[in-house]
């Protein structure tokens, strides 16, 4: 377990680096008063029509849409892992960058597992799964007191299959806006 | 007088599956192997003897109960050591002493035999009297009476069983026991209903202890048979409750942030070993349930979980990867000495102890598959005992000779029965949703006599 989370805390700091700029360039254009910008724009520039006043994230009937397309609430993964996919990376720091900018938002962090191994054990493997999300989420500076986890572990299968397909859809952490 | 015991038999076999079918009860057992050599008996129907009132009419009638003989022989028949002689194939159907012809018996190849009758005293209680024979020696080799209420019918036919079983084989029967399992209707749809059921260890007569929309886990029996504690997610979040059996009344025992699963009462009953992650991972606890005081029995970065006792009460057995795959380790809590017991395969988990200490079952998976395994804890020995896919949850007969478990028939969750030398099996499916999640019962006194 400890190479897990080594690996996966490594893997944040990777995705923080890389996606450091995005989160820049998001939040510039975020604002949506543009009243405390700092610079203002250069005399040279042609006249831009005016900012469009739609912020960039918003929160609709609990789902978050980043410029009118939504983010991705679920998250998959491998077969006894708890190690989140570095192509889950750029949504979660999306989710992240909402929830720092909205302090008073909260999510709730489900941790599921597919219906193979025991029941409690998968309990475990599941918390683990929304504690990766949640270790993430923390690391992009979204406070503790934003997140709740809890685990169904293999109770609340989203696809009541028994295939191999079945399973990896089973394999999720999903994010709940509250 | 035959032809009255014909019609008697009939609409006993009659009955057989109707009963089966009362609201949510398992599906009548599916019996797929039992020993090479069982024992020969031959339960003879029971005569059943209607009073009558003064003016002729009859004061009790058996309509709606199954005839003894039917429940009794299909006891001995799951148990898998015996086979029961087809009733159509007897020569006589005797009900009493003086009734009774070895030489019948002998010519048909059977080894023991079953006799009794049963009638409705005047104030409407049952009363049964039987006996049992040993035919190569010509020998009776018990005779009871037992009466009880009509309600408790087959109670008495299960005590009947166990009996018999104990007379014959040397090992307490147990039939008379209980099971509680977990119902799941659409389980894996948003309307999905879980239900927490108890039943006779036959599948019969099942009850709801409690029903949820959200998921229900891990029942577990006290020793003394009157109360459950399982996780219920009825808050959004699991949490460990304390059921009392018969009155229903519920506690809710502990809710604290993260995990709180695999309660598992002390051989004792005064303590509750179970899981919490309040300390940020899943770690084995065990509660005094007189002071609800909790001690942390292990500290690991893993997963610690799914606890349960030695017989003896001084050691934990539980489940972890800290090894990197799930494996079972055995605590002593006196020392805090941890030793690992599974070393075949690279996932065994959710480990029970036999009553002798001595050997473990647990979860175990083979090429993919999980199975039922049995292990010798002395002498190093695994035995796969199943041969179905997706086992889990196994849990033993109070007598040790036998576990039931949870596994996947068709695409659905059913129960299914096998004993530990892996010889005898039966299945209890039901039509009513997935059933899974199965816990036998301690040794419970379901009559009021000894």
């Amino acid at each position: 377990m400890t190479q897990h989370w080594l690996r996966s805390f490594l893997l944040m700091m990777l995705a923080g680096l890389v996606l450091a700029g995005c989160t820049t360039t998001s939040s510039e254009t975020e604002q949506p008063q543009g009243s405390d910008q700092a610079q203002d724009p250069p005399d040279t520039a042609p006249p831009e029509p005016p900012p469009v006043e739609k912020p960039d994230y918003e929160l609709i009937d609990g789902v978050l849409k980043y410029r009118d397309s939504p983010v991705s609430q679920t998250f998959l993964f491998d077969y006894d892992r708890a190690v989140i996919s570095p192509a889950d990376l750029s949504e979660l720091e999306k989710h992240a960058a909402y929830l720092n900018e909205n302090r008073d938002k909260k999510v709730v962090l489900e941790g599921h597992c597919d219906e193979r191994g025991t029941r409690e054990y998968n309990l475990a493997l599941g918390e683990n799964r929304s504690n990766a999300v949640r270790g993430f989420l923390i690391s992009a500076g979204v406070s503790a007191s934003q997140i709740e986890t809890v685990s169904y572990g293999e109770e609340r299968p989203v696809d009541p299959g028994h295939s191999d397909a079945a399973w990896a859809r089973n394999r999720r952490a999903v994010l709940i806006y509250r | 007088m035959i032809s009255l015991f014909r019609i008697l038999l009939l609409s006993g076999l009659f009955c057989f599956g109707r009963l089966a079918s009362a609201a949510d009860s398992l599906d009548t057992i599916i019996i797929d192997a039992g020993v090479d050599d069982p024992v020969r008996i031959a339960v003879v129907p029971f005569r059943q003897r209607v009073s009558m009132t003064a003016d002729g009419k009859p004061l009790y009638a058996f309509d709606g109960l199954q005839n003894m003989s039917d429940i009794i022989g299909f006891d001995l028949a799951r148990s898998g050591q015996f086979a029961p002689l087809d009733e159509g194939n007897m020569l006589s159907y005797p009900a009493e002493h003086k009734e009774v012809f070895f030489r019948d018996w002998r010519i048909l190849g059977v080894e023991y035999l079953v006799i009794g009758r049963a009638n409705f005293e005047f104030n409407g209680d049952v009363s049964v009297s039987y006996h049992l024979y040993d035919i190569a020696n010509e020998r009776q080799l018990l005779s009871d009476r037992v009466t009880a209420t009509r309600a408790k019918w087959r109670d008495i036919a299960h005590h009947i069983s166990d009996v018999v079983f104990e007379k014959t084989t040397g090992i307490r029967g147990a039939f008379s026991t209980k099971i509680i399992y977990v119902l799941a209707k659409d389980a894996g749809s948003p309307s999905a209903t879980f239900s927490l059921e108890l039943a006779d260890s036959d599948g019969e007569r099942a009850r709801t202890l409690f029903s949820s929309h959200e998921p229900i886990l891990s029942a577990s029996w006290s020793p003394d048979g009157r109360q459950v504690a399982y996780v219920s997610f009825e808050t959004g979040r699991p949490a460990i409750v304390l059921q009392y059996i018969e009155s229903g009344s519920r506690e809710l025992l502990t809710q604290f942030p993260g995990i709180n699963s695999a309660p598992v009462f002390s051989p004792d009953g005064r303590s509750l070993a179970m899981v919490l992650s309040r300390d940020g991972n899943p770690e084995i606890y065990v509660m005094n349930l007189a002071d609800r005081r909790l001690r942390r029995m292990t500290r690991h970065h893993a997963i610690d979980t799914e606890p349960s006792w030695t017989p003896d009460g001084q050691n934990l057995v539980f489940t972890s990867d800290r090894g990197g795959k799930p494996q079972i380790y055995q605590l002593e809590m006196s020392t805090n000495f941890i030793e690992r017991l599974t070393f075949q395969g690279d996932y065994n988990a959710r480990a029970r102890l036999l009553p002798d200490g001595r050997h473990l079952i647990f979860v175990h998976r083979r090429n993919g598959v999980f199975h039922i395994a049995w292990q010798d804890l002395e002498r190093d020995v695994l035995r796969v005992l199943t041969q179905t896919s997706l086992d889990e949850s196994p849990s033993l007969a109070p007598n040790g000779t036998m576990l039931i478990y949870a596994t996947q028939d068709r695409g659905k969750g059913i129960l299914a029965v096998v004993s530990i030398d892996g010889r005898v099996k039966y299945r209890l499916p039901s039509s009513s949703g997935d059933v899974r999640e199965p816990s036998w019962s301690p040794f419970i006194r379901t009559l009021s006599e000894g």
